[in-house]
């Protein structure tokens, strides 16, 4: 037997119970914790598929970036569990509904008659130098430059509309800029001035 | 003797047998490493020591050669406290979140031509994805250790530490496009030729960049803000003690040793000799393996990590932001660009 | 300065690379380390270390009990009792200084009128209990006999200064 089967039922069994500790877990940082560590075993399992760069890609930027600053915030907040916890049994049904709705329309979309291996086929085994970066590369930058050009130019919008949303000048606050306070000379200022001694009175 | 072993050694099953290998080649790389690691923290000492006309420590053994192993047993006879009120199991498991990635790091390294663990074509990502795998280590330490200073520590350390990671990264994605692979060791031989085929000339500002932001990522001096002992003592350490504080150290220098290498395989061809195509040269030292040649490079990039700690002040915080976000990126951007049109355009020597 | 040389500059790292030059130069300069307990620096004969009293050549005790040391003393270190002796002369019976108030000031030797309390040059002591701290009387005078030798000369050659 070789040994993929197994890594991939140890690996989906940790990024199963991970995600569920994400919403049972009490502590909020525990939970931040834990979805870095089903981010880690997702591209584990990415890994077991040959999707090297999507696997590598998806630890730097969630685990390496968005989520180091989700558990920033995290950590600052001081949660009050017992506040967060009230009204849990009002907003039940709501967030039931809400909840089975979302299973349903996963259900729809994800189920086997659309994704099974028989619609998509065994993923093909690739030698040693297959690289599925370049693959990767020639997908997005031919058959879907366009959406891909969008999607930059939706990206870039949002970076632009968070700073200027967030920036604020203050014409009235006083500091001091070294850089210039260090390339100043003394010609700048001191003037030597040529005066005739006067006479004495 | 060495048939009977022989003999013993085809009875082990075929998988295990590539298992053991490879558990052999990680030990003969992470052991060179932790020596490297505690013989650098005897040479941060005598070389700031020198250059502040001191000689540094000279006691424990001959000119003080077995001081790191003093320093060692030390760390490792003291008591483990932990803080009343810390969260224990994240306080304990920080620190080994801190060495794991950069120990694991060093699996796609190639030490020569051939000399690598793993020879993974996105070895340039994997490197990027680990190392800011680091940052875990540090933040989860301020927090669980319930003190205020490790956690104004562990904020500005990953504040900085994902700020630089930006920068960091767009100068490997020069590099990788003037290489044309992520693989360290087709980067390293797309850089064979002399000195001047080398990647510090055509991308010199990303060279600069790489570097200072790798200062940063591993919290060196000037960039040590996260350490800060002046304003927060120790930064997110300040609650650590015997073998747990030991790991951090670790990590720190198995880190500085990471960026050196990593640097001297991009930018400063590995492990190729620099007289390479120079005639006479060439023949004079074409008996130096090539690992001699890294390690050179290496050594030399570590031992400005150390120069750079005894010349310069700590920057302000708000400096090293200013600094990341408003320097680093834009020259690295404008840089990408002029390689971009180096490489269309394939000008020699360096991108033909 | 134009702004193009200052951004050539600035980009150049050049100041980073002059302070680079400075410290790699004294990377190089003899190094000024005193081994310490194999070597030790000169001391002055005015250095001011652990307390002794003195005698006179005779043999007798040099302190009268004037307490003009006690006075002085700025950190309260010093306790003098003083009783007339059989011979009707008047002596110390305790001469007591507390080490850990001591600031070696000095003051309690340009106090005494009969050079009787000095600090000599021995600064290498130690204590294993918070009561050895205390310099008796006994303590300082065999302290003064012992260096007798040494602090004659150090006062000796003062002795045009003050």
């Amino acid at each position: 037997m070789s040994i993929e089967p197994i890594l991939f039922y140890i690996f989906s069994t940790i990024l199963v119970l991970a995600s569920a500790a994400v919403v049972t877990v009490r502590n909020p940082v525990y939970a931040a914790l834990c979805l870095v560590l089903a981010f880690f075993t997702c591209a584990a399992v990415w890994l077991l598929l040959e999707a090297e760069f999507l696997a590598l890609v998806l630890i730097l930027v969630y685990v390496g970036a968005v989520m180091v600053l989700f558990l920033f915030v995290i950590m600052m907040l001081d949660i009050n569990l017992v506040r967060a916890k009230e009204g849990f049994i009002k907003y039940l049904p709501a967030g039931g509904f809400v909840a089975f709705l979302i299973l349903i329309e996963m259900a729809v979309v994800l189920g086997p008659e659309n994704f099974g291996i028989e619609v998509t086929g065994e993923p093909l085994k690739h030698a040693a130098d297959y690289s599925n970066t370049k693959e990767l590369g020639v997908a997005l930058y031919t058959h879907y430059a366009y959406p891909f050009e969008i999607a930059g130019a939706l990206l870039l919008l949002a970076i632009v509309a968070a700073i200027s949303l967030t920036m604020r000048r203050r014409p009235d606050s006083k500091y001091q800029d070294p850089a210039e306070q260090v390339a100043v000379k003394r010609e700048d200022r001191v003037r030597l001035v040529k005066m005739p001694s006067e006479n004495k009175q | 003797m060495i048939e009977l072993l022989l003999s013993i050694w085809n009875l082990v099953p075929e998988a295990l047998q590539t298992l053991l290998i490879i558990i052999l080649k990680i030990v003969v790389i992470a052991v060179p490493i932790m020596l490297t690691v505690a013989y650098i923290t005897l040479a941060e000492r005598k070389v700031i020591g020198y250059i502040q006309v001191r000689i540094g420590p000279n006691r424990v053994g001959p000119r003080g050669l077995l001081q790191p192993i003093a320093d060692g047993l030390k760390l490792v006879m003291k008591e483990i406290l932990i803080p009343t009120n810390a969260n224990r199991f994240l306080f304990v498991i920080a620190p080994l979140l801190a060495l794991a990635p950069a120990l694991a790091c060093w699996a796609v390294i190639p030490f020569a031509d051939g000399w690598v663990l793993a020879d993974i074509d996105a070895g340039l990502l994997y490197v990027l994805a680990l190392s800011s795998m680091g940052v875990y280590g540090l933040i989860i330490a301020g927090w669980a250790s319930n003190s205020k200073y490790a956690f104004l520590g562990s904020i500005r350390s990953a504040a900085q530490m994902v700020s630089y990671e930006i920068a960091m990264g767009f100068a490997l994605v020069g590099v990788l496009m003037a290489a044309g692979s992520m693989n360290l060791s087709t980067i390293v031989e797309s850089q064979s030729g002399s000195f001047l085929h080398w990647f510090w000339l055509p991308l010199f500002p990303l060279f600069l960049v790489y570097f200072i932001a790798g200062l940063a990522e591993t919290n060196r001096a000037p960039f040590d803000v996260a350490e800060g002992e002046s304003e927060i003592v120790a930064g997110f350490h300040v609650e650590y003690s015997g073998m747990a504080f030991a790991l951090f150290f670790l990590a720190e220098y198995a880190n500085m040793i990471l960026i050196s290498i990593l640097t001297a395989i991009m930018f400063m061809g590995g492990w190729l000799s620099p007289f390479q195509g120079i005639p006479l040269l060439e023949d004079l030292f074409s008996f130096v393996p090539g690992i001699v040649w890294i390690l050179l490079k290496t050594s030399f990039l570590l031992l400005l990590f150390l120069w750079f700690r005894a010349t310069f002040p700590r920057y302000r915080y708000d400096q090293v932001m200013r600094l990341g976000w408003k320097v680093f990126i834009p020259i690295t951007i404008a840089w990408i660009l002029v390689v971009g049109v180096g490489v269309m355009a394939e000008i020699g020597p360096w991108f033909d | 300065m134009s702004k193009v040389q200052y951004y050539l500059k600035s980009f150049l790292l050049w100041e980073l690379l002059l302070g680079l030059k400075l410290t790699g130069k004294y990377f190089f300069k003899t190094k000024i380390t005193v081994q310490y307990p194999e070597e030790k620096t000169p001391q002055s004969n005015r250095f001011r270390g652990l307390h002794a009293l003195r005698r006179y050549p005779n043999g007798e005790e040099r302190c009268i009990a004037c307490k003009l040391c006690e006075a002085v003393c700025p950190a309260l270190a010093i306790t003098i009792d003083a009783e007339p002796r059989e011979d009707g002369s008047r002596r110390t019976t305790r001469y007591d200084i507390d080490l850990f108030k001591c600031i070696y000031c000095g003051f309690c030797e340009e106090a005494c009128p009969v050079d009787a309390i000095v600090e000599t040059r021995v600064f290498e002591y130690t204590f294993e209990t918070r009561d050895e701290s205390v310099m008796t009387k006994e303590k300082l005078l065999a302290h003064g006999d012992m260096h007798e030798k040494q602090i004659a000369a150090d006062r000796a050659q003062d002795a045009k200064f003050r």
